[in-house]
């Protein structure tokens, strides 16, 4: 054994041998880039023409069906805001021959999950559920689609459940500024600054959540959308068996107002006496998802607040530290959605901060470095595949992709695509929505302690608002 | 934590990490470095990336008081630079590369973890092994004023700018006793934080931050045989550093019902019960997960039933365990619908702890709950970073990283009557915290009842 020992012994030696100090004078360059390549997106109809959007993947036992419909919050009309919402979440409280208790227990023992709800422009059925479960879990799925019980006990239930939801937003800085801010920068005369409230909640009737259903739920509105370990072979019978009873027909949502933009620039001061930190919300209407500078716009917000490094975090967080975080982004709506920059600082330097974003905004403008450009793309180019890890985030992109009637090879083109935008089209962006002469602000804090710092800096005319100014008069329950 | 997470969010990826695998298969391969540091890697090419994930064998449980919130603020400070890096490169340059980053600490363990492109593996050694090996060198006073200023920020918007927030910063002393690691919270207090210097954090590195007290686990698009190889060149220059003591706290147990009454900027009063339950993987443990989801997952879990279904007098209710390394926390908690007071809630809900005690579930409500856990597991381990961070886990806590199928049958080993067995040791009426918070001016709505006399 000694002849084998020493052999052993050599080995281990030539191993350690091989290790040196790594050079620390600069960080390793990058190896060659893999690309994403996604399986093929599947498209087919099922025999009452319900569109299917298919996409394979076998790396776990597991698929999410989602049914996508294009009714969301935002289609609510005026005085029963909350419709959508409320309607979608009554879908489990019991359908077909389950009441609420019987529908949990059975969705719960499959080990599956099936989620219901409402967004501004779309809403959802989503199913989770291992791949062996799958026809029992349609079952459950399909009844709550095509008879949903909406149960007057039930709704009763869950109405109250959200007036005392209501309730307590009267206490939350960051729920208070988000209805703000929408509220003061779409108006009152456009579904994008309504949202729920007392009124609304205590109006939804039982032939509301049935009218919602009937109109809402057929084929022409309505998409399946299907990730994970299935063939179209395999779950074509299931689909057929458990969808084809979704009724044909075709709707038209009333057309969405184009939101108006904001001319110069005002302050709201929301006082809460007390507050620890000020809620800032600064922003302006911003684009569509259609617009052809997409990608340039993207990366743009990228580099001023869409990443740890991006210019405002740096700013309020590394080198201030007024804050543990701040950011900026903009929603892609099919009309113009905001674009919205966002803090949450510490009460005493709210002045100084509110400062500090617009000196960003006006940086903004100025050229921008190879650096800055650099690192804004790849980290939107580069980091792309880690939004294609599960089904549910695949799912997600392809509901995206049905929504915006995307192309097919949208996915596998994207990265190219982010990585050839250039200075010029950021610089374009920049200079098209950061305009710091028209801006809306808002900001929830303790007016006793703030509003002097905020004048200091000559923004603009400062309005204060109560909390109830902003939710309405608080729920007596 | 670098980014917060929602204390929802928090919960869940709290209880997620403790699930099991049902025939799940996590092929790994482990081995350790001269200088100390412990490698578990895992090959998953589903997508063309993959995550880096460091955990350090040091939390706030290795804190003194005086100095709480300290490991979280270290954990801070150490996205600021090393010596091969300047201040602010850390982030840019794996932005650059496409990456993300974040970091978390806990009590007994702070992780790091980098996802990325696979192309970038080097790139996020390079940085790991760089603030191993080299952080104080370049450490400057004005990086740890600054880094205390943004956690302080972080405290105040995760706790006292947040409805109920502040009533998690009262727990820990009522729950351990004096001294105890779990005693102070892990964000620490302001007073503390506003004394750590310089030198407590160059003392703090030297002392915790060593090879031999860390574990790093890489799961996604890798080659096995090459990653080892970067590996060990990136990390040759770290130097092993002194041994760790290990942290011996005393038993921590309540002797007796505390009973507290908070005020707070709220609408709707809450109460929270705290019992200490069996620490993470010893038995009993696993039965307390349990009860937490058989108290409060799902419509017909028994609590939501009762008290959000049925009677209708919560707006929500939680049952959850927190399991840490030597003692766990089992919390009830509840918020009263307006003009219910806190005394219907508690007595609803002894009345629900009390059935249990006397009689464990059916079998069907065990198989439902159980098939909840297994199927949740599935969920988790679609993401590779999540199995990486999972492998670390189960190294730390019981020295085997691939631990899923003997943490699974921890779950489907128990049966009704353990349940039962477990309601009966561990929720006990004369050894709990009780916590109410009540909108301002508003106590008359803390529970009346007064502590037992025994």
């Amino acid at each position: 054994m000694k002849k084998l020992t020493i052999l052993y012994s050599l080995l281990l030696i030539s191993a350690v041998a091989v290790a040196q100090a790594p050079d620390r004078s600069a960080p390793p360059a990058l190896g060659k880039a893999k690309n994403l390549q996604l399986p093929a997106i599947q498209k087919f109809t099922l025999s009452n023409g319900l569109s299917v959007v298919l996409m394979e993947k076998h790396s776990v036992p597991l698929v999410q069906v989602n049914l996508l419909l294009q009714t969301g919050s935002f289609d609510d009309p005026a005085g029963k805001e909350g419709l959508a919402s409320i309607a979608m979440d009554l879908l489990d409280e019991g359908a077909g021959e389950y009441d609420a208790l019987q529908l949990a227990d059975e969705i719960e023992f499959l080990g599956a999950q099936i989620g219901t709800f409402s967004r501004a422009f779309s809403s959802e059925i989503d199913c989770s559920t291992p791949v062996s479960k799958l026809d029992n879990a349609l079952k459950l799925m399909s009844t709550m689609v095509l008879k949903p019980a909406f149960a007057e006990a039930e709704l009763e239930r869950v109405r109250k459940l959200r007036l005392n939801g209501l309730l307590t937003t009267y206490d939350e800085p960051v729920q208070i500024a988000s209805r703000a801010y929408n509220r003061l920068l779409f108006g009152e005369d456009t579904p994008y600054g309504r949202f729920a409230n007392e009124q609304s909640i205590r109006g939804y009737a039982k032939s509301d959540l049935e009218s919602f259903h009937q109109r809402n739920f057929v084929t022409g509105n309505c998409t399946l959308i299907i990730v994970g370990d299935v063939t179209k072979d395999s779950v074509t019978p299931l689909l057929e068996k458990y969808f084809a009873a979704l009724p044909a027909g075709a709707i038209t949502n009333a057309a969405k107002p184009t939101p108006k933009q904001v001319k110069g620039r005002t302050i709201f001061l929301v006082d809460k006496p007390g507050a620890a930190q000020s809620v800032i919300r600064i922003g302006k209407i911003g684009t569509s998802r259609g617009d052809v500078a997409y990608n340039d716009i993207v990366i743009m917000n990228t580099i001023l607040g869409g990443s740890f490094a991006s210019r405002l975090n740096t700013n309020l967080r590394e080198e201030h530290g007024y804050s543990y975080g701040a950011n900026s982004g903009f929603s892609f709506w099919p009309v113009a959605g905001p674009f919205t920059a966002s803090s949450s600082v510490q009460t005493d330097v709210t002045g100084p901060a509110l400062g500090e974003f617009f000196i960003e905004f006006k940086k903004m403008l100025a050229p921008i470095p190879e650096t800055d450009l650099n690192r804004g793309k790849n980290y939107t180019a580069l980091g792309y595949a880690g939004d294609f890890e599960t089904n549910g985030q695949i799912a997600g992109a392809l509901a995206e992709l049905v929504m915006f009637q995307l192309p097919d090879n949208y996915f596998n083109s994207y990265v190219e695509k982010a990585l050839a935008v250039n200075k010029k089209g950021v610089e374009a962006a920049a200079k098209k929505y950061i305009t710091p002469q028209n801006m809306l602000i808002v900001v929830v804090g303790d007016r006793a302690k703030i509003e002097e710092g905020i004048k200091k800096l000559n923004l603009g005319k400062i309005n204060v608002l109560s909390i109830e100014d902003v939710l309405g008069k608080k729920p007596q329950l | 934590m670098k980014i917060i997470r929602t204390a929802l969010a928090a919960f869940l990826l709290l209880i997620a990490c403790r699930l099991s695998a049902q025939e799940l298969v996590v092929p790994y391969e482990q081995f350790t470095l001269p200088n100390g540091l412990n490698v578990i890697l895992h090959k998953d090419n589903t997508i063309p990336r993959v995550t880096v994930n460091m955990w350090y064998h040091v939390g706030s449980g290795s804190e003194k008081p005086g100095r709480t919130g300290f490991a979280h603020l270290f954990e801070h400070i150490l996205f600021e630079g090393s010596q091969h890096v300047p201040e602010g490169k850390f982030d840019q340059w794996l932005e650059a590369a496409g990456a993300d980053n974040n970091g978390s600490t806990m009590e007994d363990r702070t992780n790091y973890y980098e996802n990325l492109p696979s192309n970038a593996l080097d790139l996020a050694l390079f940085l790991e092994s760089d603030r191993m090996g080299f952080l104080t060198q370049s450490l400057k006073p004005t990086t740890v004023d600054g880094q205390r200023d943004v956690v302080k920020n972080e405290r105040r918007q995760s706790y006292e700018n947040r409805p109920y927030g502040k009533a998690s910063l009262e727990l820990p002393p009522l729950l351990y006793p004096k001294d105890h690691p779990y005693s102070w919270t892990v964000i620490g207090s302001m007073e503390d934080l506003s004394a750590a210097s310089h030198q407590d954090v160059v003392d703090f590195f030297t002392t915790y931050y060593a090879p031999g007290n860390a574990s790093l686990s890489i799961a996604g698009d890798i080659d096995l045989k090459a990653t080892r190889g970067a590996i060990e060149k990136w990390f040759h220059d770290v130097p092993a550093g002194k041994p760790v003591a290990k942290v011996n706290p005393p038993a921590a147990v309540l002797t007796e019902e505390k009973r507290v009454v908070m005020e707070d900027k709220v609408q709707l009063p809450r109460i929270m019960m705290v019992w200490l339950t069996p620490a993470a993987y010893t038995p009993g443990n696993a039965e307390m997960d349990l009860v937490g989801n058989l108290l409060s997952s799902g419509k017909n879990s028994r609590l939501y039933k009762k008290l959000v279904y049925e009677l209708q007098v919560a707006q929500n209710v939680f049952a959850y365990q927190d399991s840490k390394k030597f003692a766990s926390e089992f919390y009830i908690v509840a918020t009263a619908r307006p003009g219910v007071s806190l005394d219907k809630l508690e007595q609803v809900i002894q009345e629900e702890i009390d059935k249990l005690k006397n009689e464990g579930p059916a079998e069907r409500e065990m198989q439902r709950v159980k098939n909840l856990y297994e199927a949740g597991f599935m969920r988790q381990n679609e993401s590779a970073g999540n199995k990486a961070d999972q492998l670390n886990n189960y190294y730390y806590y019981t020295g085997n990283p691939d631990y899923f199928n003997e943490d699974l049958q921890r779950y489907k080993a128990v049966g009704s009557s353990d349940i039962s067995s477990a309601v009966r040791k561990y929720l006990g009426n004369n050894a709990r915290v009780i916590m109410s918070i009540v909108p301002e001016g508003k106590t008359e709505l803390a529970p009346t009842k007064l502590a037992p006399k025994n």
